[in-house]
């Protein structure tokens, strides 16, 4: 029997086969380190006199409590700066390449990877935070740690893990223009719950998911930590090499054509066996959005606020009626028909050149709604200049928008970028927990289009709905 | 980490499905870079309704935690295991768990039991009935039993052998460092190094 995509990159990275029923010990290629799940652990190294055993395959930066305006200036919070410059402090006593605030390279830890070319396909990534899944876009195994394991991989670059499932998400047919990689994850996350991936590796396939750039594949398995799913991966093709080709560490000469020749090995066989699959029909997708306080409470945004009746189990039923309360909406409420009071356009999931492209060319000569903040943060400071090198600060600027710094910013609230108690926000980020952006505010997910198409109207909109607008003016 | 056996604490019922890391403790609590002192800030936001459970006695001092299903899911942080250690909570009991949580939690000799939605619904009845009753927590046998009644749990074996060993798992590891190293010397020229730092060409 063949195997799939992912149990050939387990495979390839076993260093101790794991006996009556103990984990298989696997190797780590790559491990990315922020200022938020580190300081615990580099003060476990400390404290058991152990070194770091690879440095050169570890990298660090800053991104989850850096401010995005006036980023020459001291950081305000003094334990935000403290967890900084902690950081700072740890990488130069053990040696780990970092990129600071300030510098081209800094940014949200999962852009930094791939922009680097350090991310590629066949490899293991891990780093403490969830969202590592971004990486499996390009066919790599990655998965987000907690401390206690951000500390193993330090001591030893290899992690105990026990054996997985698998689970082919299959994606067939083409998206219509306004639909996005960000709808087609909400959807999946919508039929899965927040607890159906648990114990599996997911894998995209299908026509639609082979369309889609890296850059959209990598919205997608972003959040597949948000199925409950340990990784997400979609088998590395022609469109993944041609990304990874020329970045800075990317493969070079014969190294290359060796890890080409490698890497065209890993798609799924044609024989091999799925534990489980689910099929969504790309054709029939709509712009997407969450109505409630987990991401798998999400509709169709022509839909409507379902009634929590409409669950069979009785504590999805709670859930929902405690969703709605917090939310503050009403079954039978048409989605468009919500106000929002705030658009924030970044996060891992959607804040790279493509989404602002994206968002910028559906805003570009239009003002925003009146009353509506609308934040673009960039993922990565290199994001930041190649956008500005296309002009898209301007279409930003020009529309009324706040053109920020790099970082994690309002999708967490680490630093000063939070909502007010009760505001309600659009948010291209990819959790709508209760208090994620801020005590009591209030997030419906969304894909930087239908962002962008909200902050025009004001309302939760499609850019569908902004052709019949642009219709009746005329 | 010490060793676990057996536990006995109060049965606390948090009577809520898919309770995310940003729940049990938001964002802000994470900028500090010790290893303890969060007890303030488990189920921060939540611990403001003085109806809160957390607030209620006989629960302020913890015991072992039995939720619905999809408990821990989201972000990594094991700030939210930190959490409830400090608070007291011993063990947690439920139907499905955040994958990340789960990991964090065996790490930290904090113990995990996966029960059934029928055993979930009869540990939250028996708090009913007798608030403050107590629950003892056996994982050589992975059996929960309170109010006379024994319940299964499910834990796996490993994250149980070491808890009841209190193993370190990075000594664990480096009992295979040779093999680590003969992995690495094989590892293909390709694979990506991020020292020396290289500028690239774009």
């Amino acid at each position: 029997m063949g195997k799939t995509l992912a149990e050939k990159v387990w495979d390839d990275h076993v260093v101790v086969k794991g006996e009556d029923g103990a984990p298989d010990l696997i190797y780590i290629d790559l491990h990315l380190v922020h200022e938020v799940t580190s300081p615990q652990a580099f003060d476990g190294l400390r404290q058991a006199g152990r070194a770091m055993r690879r440095t050169d395959l570890t990298v660090a930066t800053e991104d989850h409590n850096t401010p995005t305006l006036e980023i020459d200036k001291p950081i305000q919070d003094p334990t935000s700066r403290k967890q900084i410059e902690t950081l700072r402090e740890n990488a130069a006593e053990f040696g780990v390449r970092i990129h600071s605030l300030g510098d081209k390279e800094q940014g949200i830890v999962h852009l930094v990877g791939p922009q680097l070319g350090l991310t590629m396909p066949g490899v293991t990534v891990v780093c403490g935070d969830s969202h590592t899944s971004t990486h499996g876009a390009f066919g790599a195994m990655a998965f987000g740690i907690g401390t206690s394991e951000v500390e193993h991989v330090m001591a030893t670059q290899t992690l105990p893990l026990k054996p997985f499932k698998t689970m082919a998400i299959n994606v067939e047919g083409e998206l219509r223009p306004g639909v996005t990689a960000k709808d087609i994850i909400l959807a999946v996350i919508a039929k899965t719950g927040t607890g159906g991936g648990a114990g599996y590796v997911f894998e995209y396939r299908g026509s639609a998911i082979r369309a889609l750039s890296v850059e959209g594949r990598m919205t997608i398995c972003n959040m597949s930590i948000e199925a409950g799913a340990r990784a997400g991966m979609v088998a590395p093709d022609e469109t993944t090499f041609a990304y990874v080709k020329d970045k800075p560490h990317a493969p070079q000469g014969a190294d290359w054509d060796a890890a080409v020749e490698y890497w065209k090995t890993l798609p799924t066989d044609d024989d091999a066996v799925f534990d489980n699959e689910i099929f969504i029909d790309a054709n029939e997708l709509e712009p997407f959005v969450t109505w409630g306080t987990n991401p798998g409470q999400g509709v169709s945004l022509s839909g409507e606020v379902p009634a929590p009746d409409s669950f069979t189990d009785p504590t999805d039923r709670a859930a929902a009626e405690r969703a709605l309360e917090y939310m503050d909406l009403q079954p039978g409420t048409k989605l468009k028909d919500i106000p929002v009071d705030t658009v924030f356009i970044g996060s891992c999931t959607n804040s790279r050149v493509e989404d602002l492209t994206a968002a910028a060319e559906i805003i570009r000569g239009k003002q925003k709604a009146d009353g509506v903040k609308v934040m673009v943060v960039p993922g990565s400071a290199r994001v930041r200049l190649e956008a500005e090198a296309l002009g898209l600060d301007k279409v930003f600027k020009d529309f009324g928008a706040e053109w920020r710094f790099a970082g994690c910013s309002m999708c967490l609230g680490m630093n000063p970028d939070q909502l007010a108690p009760g505001e309600r926000c659009a948010s291209t980020s990819n959790r709508n927990f209760e208090g994620r952006q801020g005590k009591g505010g209030r997030t419906h997910l969304v894909s930087p289009l239908v962002a962008a198409a909200t902050a025009i109207r004001g309302t939760l909109s499609s850019p569908w709905d902004l052709e019949q607008t642009i219709g009746e003016e005329a | 980490m010490e060793k676990i056996s057996t536990l006995t604490g109060t049965i606390v019922p948090l009577e809520r499905s898919n309770v995310d890391t940003d729940q049990i403790i938001p964002a802000v609590f994470l900028k500090r870079v010790t290893k303890t002192g969060y007890d303030d800030a488990l189920f921060h936001s939540w611990r403001q309704d003085p109806d809160f459970v957390l607030n209620q006695e006989p629960y302020k001092r913890g015991g072992v935690l039995v939720v619905g299903h999809d408990f821990g899911t989201g972000s990594s942080r094991e700030h939210a295991v930190w959490a409830l250690r400090d608070f007291g909570f011993t063990a947690v009991l439920g139907p499905r768990f955040g994958e990340i949580f789960r990991g964090n939690a065996g790490k930290q000799g904090l113990l995990v039991g996966q029960i059934s939605e029928e055993t979930m619904e009869a540990l939250w009845a028996v708090a009913k009935a007798s608030p403050g009753a107590e629950i003892t927590v056996d994982l050589e046998a992975r059996t929960a039993t309170a109010d006379g009644v024994s319940h299964d749990f499910q834990i796996d074996d490993y994250t149980r052998w070491r808890l009841l060993e209190g193993l370190d798992d990075i000594a664990l590891t480096l009992r295979d460092e040779a093999s680590i190293t003969a992995f690495e010397a094989k590892r293909p020229s390709w694979m990506p190094t991020t020292q020396p730092v290289r500028e690239g060409t774009q």
